[in-house]
């Protein structure tokens, strides 16, 4: 018999088991935490440039990307993030030293300083580096499942678009692509009400974005985006179905921006009373943690325990970041082509010679 | 992989000893390619089935199959897109733009994507963009451009752009072979020109990147140019060497980008003179970054003014006597290299 401290248990849904529900929770904490450490390095002048944070969203970016196959080998499936998906990054195998570093421009972050932000690539782990021109990464994307199919591979690539980056051409042209030649691509579009300080209603005269699924002739699907376990279920779906060769898949994952475009916006577009109401009603991670209290899937202090596991964690990343030294300049030039360094200005070589320019 | 079917009669004319065409020559060397390596495809419009807006792929979705010769849709950001994440994956993709006039629309992708890529940390995109380009042949504003200087301001980036048989062969294989993203220019003035057939080598050669080649020697002054005006300044030359004695010299640049500024120079200290000639548009055309790069390291050298020869800042029209007008002609090339001499 239960003995009565302990939740009664339900049937845990999309085949999804409890080890893996506690590893969603992690990851979503994770993100959340790191953002906040983020934030805090960026006050005190440590991050460099400009820091974007994902509050609201961090449940659909962890629970898309843990519908992919993750491999450290390069045999896994592959995602391209947008500025607020720090929680697929993390789930899909980016780890927080790593992103800590980028921030702060380090020579030993893994765009060594060249590139801000999320923008980090590792193939053998599957990720691609964001782009800042919107929607080019949905080409890209389409061409990386494009190899998946010509290699005959199992692979899927799934790729993050905001409501208002759905506007640009890439975005057609990368999803057409994709519909015509059934390419293993998902297409996530968050729908976060905002593109920067534009609302969607000036993005699209659209009922909805997923409408624009059946226009190419591929699946789409809407879900509630601050409902982990919906977005996963969704995700999985989507997955499935390039995998096994049904083609490409929109997904549009209804949810909302609660910070504003990057720190230094504050959102003075925005009714506060609508923030308001999305943080104490509709906060992914605590719809979460509700969901896996209620159904007896975890328990509070298996919750706490990961949240302090999760700090230490950081304690370290953040040490060991600020550790690291900034790039030396002269690699400003190097990896422009594959055939070595690019030539210095002649006023940076000694003594300043013109014809050597 | 499909059904192979046998290698056409019109891929083997240089294995059977016989000249062939600019395009002839380019076709070789993309289905050598093709053969040598699985992980070269192409990708572009009208490529498959019917051959290509020139027939460039003809034969090739036969021989090679839908997944190494695929037709796109109309989306030359899609399509130049989707070959960078296949080029992330591995492979070696050709795009082909119908004309490159049309490359205009993919310029977001290639110079803040493609170019970026190795820079930024996300890896080489070993891919090649080539299409037909220049004017001559009454295509219009939007059939007869030349925008290598659109593309030869971006670092990340190679611009091929080859003038005779050979070297075009040579240059697509290196082109492809290349580990970083190159913009590969086909006058189409040149394509079928009979006076270009040659027979090529049969073994697999290659021209390197980045290298000039001297069409022609010279004491007097030197003519630096690239693709359809290599041919009229050599016919320049020669008219300059029968009426008037000077011995000109002629350097095809084969590669724009990376510039190959030694070749220049070393022909600048040699003929003291140099006019530079382009088929593109004056201002902001490459004549003013190679004079500047002669000013910086060969001035002393100099006994003129470097002059050039350049399209007029307009359009490409497309009525002929408009046409004839606007391109650099012949007889420019020779007023303007006179008019150098006698400084």
């Amino acid at each position: 018999m239960a003995n009565k401290t302990r939740a009664r248990t339900t049937t845990i849904p999309h085949g999804l088991t409890r080890d893996q529900l506690l590893e969603m929770y992690r990851l979503v904490r994770l993100t959340r935490s790191l953002e906040e450490r983020l934030e805090l390095l960026f006050k005190q002048s440590k991050v460099i440039g400009g820091l974007f944070r994902s509050l609201g969203q961090e449940g659909e970016s962890v629970a898309s990307a843990y519908a992919l196959r993750r491999r450290t080998d390069g045999t896994g499936d592959m995602l391209s993030p947008l500025i607020r998906n720090l929680g697929s990054m993390l789930t899909i195998g980016a780890k927080p030293v790593e992103v800590v570093k980028q921030y702060m421009a380090k020579g030993d972050s893994l765009a060594r300083g060249k590139e801000l932000n999320i923008h980090i690539t590792d193939y053998d782990r599957g990720f691609v580096g964001q782009i800042s021109p919107l929607g080019d990464l949905i080409p890209v994307m389409a061409g990386v499942a494009l190899t998946f199919k010509q290699r005959g591979e199992d692979r899927v690539a799934m790729v993050y678009i905001g409501d208002g980056a759905t506007s640009t051409g890439a975005f057609h042209e990368g999803v057409n692509f994709a519909a015509v030649q059934k390419l293993p691509l998902v297409v996530i579009v968050e729908n976060n009400r905002w593109a920067y300080s534009t609302p969607s209603k000036f993005m699209t005269a659209a009922r909805s974005f997923v409408d624009k699924a059946p226009g190419y002739g591929m699946a789409g699907e809407q879900v509630d985006g601050n409902d982990m376990l919906a977005v996963y279920g969704a995700s999985k779906r989507a997955v499935e179905r390039a995998r096994s060769g049904g083609g490409a898949t929109l997904i549009e994952v209804m949810t909302y921006r609660r910070k504003g475009h990057a720190q230094h916006d504050a959102q003075t577009y925005v009714d506060p009373a609508e923030i308001e109401h999305w943080a104490s009603t509709n906060d992914p991670i605590d719809r979460y943690v509700k969901a896996l209290l209620d159904n007896g899937w975890a328990t509070a202090q298996e919750l706490t325990g990961i949240g302090e596991q999760i700090d230490r964690e950081l304690d370290e990343a953040v040490a060991e970041a600020e550790k690291s030294p900034l790039p030396p300049p002269e690699e400003a030039l190097t990896d422009v082509y594959a055939d070595g360094p690019v030539n210095a200005p002649w006023t940076r070589h000694e003594p300043a010679d013109p014809t050597r320019a | 992989m499909a059904t192979v079917i046998e290698k056409p009669e019109h891929v083997r004319l240089t294995e059977q000893g016989k000249p062939v065409t600019l395009l002839e020559a380019i076709r070789e060397g993309m289905w050598e390619e093709m053969e040598r390596d699985e992980r070269v495809f192409v990708m572009g419009e009208d490529i498959g089935a019917y051959g290509g807006a020139f027939k460039m792929t003809d034969g090739f979705l036969d021989h090679f199959g839908g997944m190494r010769v695929i037709d796109t849709p109309i989306s030359e950001t899609g399509f130049t897109g989707a070959a960078a994440g296949a080029a992330h994956m591995g492979m070696r993709p050709i795009v082909e733009m119908q004309f490159m006039d049309f490359v205009s629309t993919a310029y977001d992708i290639i110079t803040n994507y493609i170019a970026t890529s190795r820079y930024r940390g996300s890896g080489g995109v070993p891919m090649v963009i080539r299409g037909p380009t220049g004017g001559g042949v009454r295509g219009g504003p939007f059939h007869s451009q030349n925008p290598e200087m659109a593309f030869f301001h971006t670092p990340g980036l190679k611009i091929v752009y080859p003038s005779t048989a050979h070297d075009a062969k040579g240059l697509i294989k290196a082109a492809i072979r290349d580990d970083d993203p190159v913009l590969f220019f086909e006058h189409k003035w040149l394509y079928r020109r009979p006076q270009l057939r040659e027979v090529l080598p049969q073994d697999d050669y290659i021209v390197p990147l980045g290298k000039a080649r001297t069409h022609r020697e010279g004491t007097d002054l030197t003519i630096v140019t690239y693709a359809a005006m290599v041919h009229k300044s050599a016919e320049a030359a020669e008219i300059l060497q029968k009426e008037d004695g000077l011995s000109v010299e002629v350097i095809d640049l084969r590669t724009l980008l990376p510039l190959d500024e030694e070749a220049i120079i070393q022909s600048v200290k040699k003929t003291n003179r140099l006019l530079i000639v382009h088929e593109d548009t004056r201002t902001g055309g490459i004549a003013g970054e190679i004079a500047m790069r002669v000013n910086e390291k060969a001035w002393e050298w100099l006994d003129a003014p470097v002059l050039r020869v350049a399209a007029a800042d307009a359009p490409v029209p497309y009525s002929p006597p408009l046409e004839d007008y606007f391109l650099p002609q012949v007889e420019d090339v020779v007023k303007a290299a006179r008019h150098l001499a006698a400084y």
